[in-house]
């Protein structure tokens, strides 16, 4: 039989699941739909962003939420050449950790910097809010170069 | 009791309860010479499977090999478009896509002649009468809706003939 004869198709296998977001993940969620980044304070001082509800140290519940800015530090990244479809961005981006000034841990999220060569370990960025929000994490379209 | 302490900018706003976070696979699915073939005799009112040289089972739908004895199966068999229920469930969640009305029921139907069932849905019986060893016949589609897809049979209903005795298939469950 010639290959021309043999069938294909297209096939999607979809899970259109949701989920409760719990009471730390929802102030978190809130607080990007209205614009502000928030994170967590633990009982030794340190902030945590994205915020949890336990203390990955000490397990101690957490809830003191405190706003933090737009802007952070590059931690590390890596250089995105070519986006597949449903990526935050159409173009190539870096995937970077970025820890959010006044915070002391990463939250990772997409740096849209147009080429690796403006990219770099330390380099300053800032939140570039989505036109739409909704109260999810694709609320922050994605960072740029500060 | 949860401790959180929100900013005031946050106190008098609707809070963010849920979020979605859907799964979704998108490919192209080949389905290679064997079941090409079956595919192509589903367009043409026709069940055809495979049988294997070394067992002698008829293959269901046919993958051009024996899952059995590994051996290539090149023998095709066509078979009726009746036979048995060999085992079911009743399906009361709805899932999104689908028109059924519920409560339905999702069979294995094993062809009389083949030795492997084919997935389908039992209609035009109440779905608490359904039973495992009731005897089915296909419903297609008309004629000239006929296509390369199993949903060319869009059911399977009742003949009315006696059940089949459990011996007469308990390899098949």
């Amino acid at each position: 039989m010639a290959e021309a004869e043999i069938l294909s198709a297209p096939m999607v296998v979809e899970y259109p699941f949701s989920r409760t977001v719990g009471p730390v993940q929802s102030a978190f969620l809130t607080g990007l739909r209205e614009g502000l980044v928030l994170g967590v304070r633990t009982g030794d001082g340190r902030v945590l962003c994205p915020p949890v509800e336990y203390d990955p140290v000490t397990s101690e519940e957490l809830g003191e939420l405190v706003e933090l800015g737009d802007t952070g530090t590059v931690t590390t990244w890596s250089w995105e050449p070519s986006p597949r479809p449903n990526q935050p961005l159409d173009r190539p981006f870096a995937w970077a950790l970025v820890r959010m000034d006044g915070a002391d841990t990463g939250l990772l999220h997409v740096l849209d910097a147009g080429s690796p060569d403006r990219v770099s370990t330390g380099m300053q960025v800032r939140v570039r809010w989505a036109d739409q929000r909704e109260g999810a994490i694709t609320d922050i379209a994605c960072f740029e170069p500060a | 009791m949860s401790p959180v302490q929100l900013p005031p900018a946050l106190q008098d706003v609707e809070p963010v309860r849920s979020i979605r976070t859907p799964a979704r696979l998108e490919y192209t699915f080949t389905a290679g010479r064997a079941t090409s073939r079956f595919l192509r005799g589903i367009q043409s009112h026709k069940i055809l499977g495979e049988r294997c040289g070394t067992c002698g089972k008829v293959i269901l739908p046919p993958r051009g090999s024996c899952p059995i004895d590994g051996v290539p199966t090149s023998e095709q068999v066509e078979l009726p478009d009746r036979g048995i229920v060999t085992t079911f469930c009743v399906v009361n969640v709805k899932f999104s896509g689908s028109a059924m009305e519920l409560p339905y029921v999702c069979a294995t139907v094993l062809p009389d002649g083949g030795d492997m069932g084919l997935f389908g849905m039992i209609q035009e019986i109440p779905f608490d009468q359904v039973r495992m060893g009731m005897r089915v016949e296909a419903v297609w589609v008309e004629d000239d809706q006929l296509t390369h897809d199993l949903a060319s049979i869009k059911w399977w209903r009742p003949t009315g003939e006696p059940d089949a005795a459990y011996e007469t298939y308990r390899e098949h469950v």
